[in-house]
């Protein structure tokens, strides 16, 4: 890599009589700074990717004969892919998914709480923020759990609708989507929350006053003022939680395990089935490729949006 | 009067619609909580019928437990020590040095807290067949370590831009090198930092089940995360009790640390802050 100090040990103390020397040795101080961080990189997470990209076209497999001789074989995994029904379903699922999930969900209500707990008691505020954070803080092993209890045949919610004259539901089979929607909303609100609250403290309350003295009514301060201030860490949350979301494998798998049938079975899990479960780690990769690249697509917006300077 | 009447709903309409989500989120997660006191607990909340720790007893006293803890808790602080040096390292040059692929390194950086780890998986599971590192604490904990090395360098990349380089310059002066400057001078001034990011570090890997889930089969070398899910397979459906007393051990360190976390991190979710990079 190369380098030019801004300052250096050296120039700081003689400065300027044999700068390619000093120059020399920022450049090597840079390298073996640099070197632990690029080879764990490289090799742990750089490497993967470039894999996916080789065996995304290899039938690569656990058992059977193409475990011995993997071959080459060209756009095979993606045409198959592409005929796939269960591919097409578990699109349509992690579409569902992202959009109640983390787009409308998490959003919604974490601006809701925000917008909400502005200017309360604060003790109150802190006690509402505690409860949402507490979901946030819970590993997602367990929020499965948690989930899993509550929805189950004689869990909290049945025992709660029965009180008012309803019958027990089997939530997990009859509604599995909402429920694993509802469960990963319960866990990753928070966030959006904390991200909303940090963003409305930064908007001025002259700007909100002055708009109110001129007659504009709540709805309007909040819509034509508020919205639009906040508007780039609501566009920067939203690409946050979708990323997060599109990676979600082990809240689903541990309440549902993709099922009953497909209904809960979103990329991450359709992955793992045909990679682990099926032993096809070739069209598993494949699986995978898209699933990066759709990471890939939204991180660069996410870039596009955080205008970082560097 | 009516003027009147609409203030008052609006003062405390915030309030209910607050209580109400508060309530519906806690439901689920007070049921772990009186369940794991309750000898009798079954999958709903109810007062229970005595209060006991036998739960949380039996589950203590099982040594598979304890061992899935205590490669938990190594696993997540070696991986936490590692992110914490490899990064802090990493960030010196990218936060002292004008280089000239700076920008590009930092844009790949912060493009890599982005990618789903979940995608990579199924490669990397290939990759350690290859490297012979199937069933590795080392190598799962390796893989962990550049799995959070992204978020860690960019952010310890910030915290030591805030560091003054004045000074560093002063203890050049008087002899020190860039080494010594890093340590005794930068190193003490970014511990808020460092704790931070080490602290999400070690949460992160100790609440991770994918990773470890496929990275390791042998069952004597699974981390808490696998073996709770186990737990929860054999048993999960008969002994709600220890099930939510597990579950209750197993969150106790996310918990604590969060908390301990808080106070370095009262900026830390402005967004439109951080953009200033």
């Amino acid at each position: 890599m190369d380098a030019n100090p801004v300052i250096s040990p050296s120039t700081a103390v003689d400065g300027g009589s044999s700068s390619r020397k000093r120059q020399n040795r920022t450049v090597w101080a840079s390298i073996l700074f640099l070197l632990p961080a690029w080879l764990l990189l490289l090799v742990f997470f750089i490497g993967p990717i470039l894999l996916t990209f080789y065996f995304a076209f290899t039938n690569l497999s656990l058992t059977g004969s193409e475990a011995q001789a993997t071959q080459f074989i060209g756009f095979s995994n993606f045409m198959n892919m592409f005929q796939d029904p269960n591919f097409r379903i578990s699109v349509m699922k992690t579409v569902i998914y992202l959009l109640f999930s983390a787009i409308i969900g998490q959003q919604v209500l974490g601006f809701i709480l925000a917008l909400l707990m502005k200017e309360k008691n604060p003790a109150f505020r802190r006690v509402i923020g505690i409860i949402i954070i507490a979901g946030w803080v819970t590993p997602e092993i367990v929020v499965a759990f948690c989930w899993v209890a509550f929805l189950n045949d004689s869990g909290t919610l049945n025992a709660l609708l029965q009180q008012v004259g309803f019958k027990p539901i089997a939530w997990l089979f009859t509604f599995p989507m909402a429920s694993v929607i509802i469960a990963n909303i319960w866990h990753g609100t928070a966030f959006s929350m904390l991200v909303f609250q940090a963003a409305l403290d930064d908007v001025p309350k002259s700007i909100e006053e002055a708009a109110v003295v001129d007659g504009a009514s709540r709805f309007q301060v909040l819509y034509k003022i508020v919205l639009p201030m906040i508007k780039g860490s609501v566009v920067t949350n939203m690409i946050l939680v979708t990323l997060q979301t599109l990676g979600v494998f082990t809240l689903i798998y541990a309440m549902t395990g993709g099922g009953p049938g497909t209904a809960t079975q979103t990329l991450p899990i359709f992955m793992y089935n045909q990679a682990f479960v099926n032993y096809q780690l070739g069209y598993g990769t494949a699986i995978s490729l898209i699933l990066l690249l759709i990471g890939v697509i939204v991180s660069v917006l996410y870039l596009k949006s955080m205008k970082v300077k560097v | 009067m009516m003027k009147r009447k609409s203030m008052k709903i609006e003062k405390v309409l915030p309030y209910s619609i607050l209580t109400v989500i508060g309530v519906l989120f806690l439901l689920p997660l007070l049921w772990v909580v009186i369940a794991s006191v309750d000898p009798n607990a079954n999958s709903s909340i109810k007062l229970p019928s005595a209060f006991t720790l036998d739960n949380f007893k039996s589950v203590i006293t099982d040594p598979v437990n304890i061992r899935a803890f205590i490669i938990g808790l190594l696993l997540s602080m070696g991986q936490g020590l590692l992110v914490v040096l490899v990064a802090g390292l990493a960030a010196y040059p990218l936060s002292r040095y004008q280089l000239r692929y700076k920008k590009p390194f930092m844009f790949t950086i912060l493009f890599m807290t982005s990618l789903p780890i979940t995608a990579v998986m199924v490669p990397v599971y290939q990759l350690f067949i290859y490297m012979k590192l199937q069933d590795s604490l080392w190598g799962t904990m390796f893989f962990l370590t550049a799995a959070g090395l992204p978020y860690a360098i960019w952010m310890l990349k910030n915290f030591m831009d805030a560091v003054p380089l004045e000074l560093e310059e002063s203890a050049w002066i008087d002899g020190a090198s860039v080494w010594q400057g890093l340590k005794r001078i930068v190193a003490p001034l970014m511990i808020p930092g460092i704790c931070t990011v080490g602290i999400f570090t070690f949460s992160g890997s100790w609440g991770n089940f994918f990773v470890p889930y496929i990275l390791i089969q042998t069952p004597e070398k699974l981390p808490a995360s696998v073996t709770i899910y186990q737990f929860f397979g054999n048993f999960g459906m008969v002994e709600y009790g220890k099930l939510a007393a597990f579950s209750i051990l197993y969150t106790f360190p996310a918990i604590v640390l969060y908390i301990f976390a808080q106070r370095f991190m009262s900026q830390g979710f402005s967004l439109g802050g951080a953009s200033k990079g």
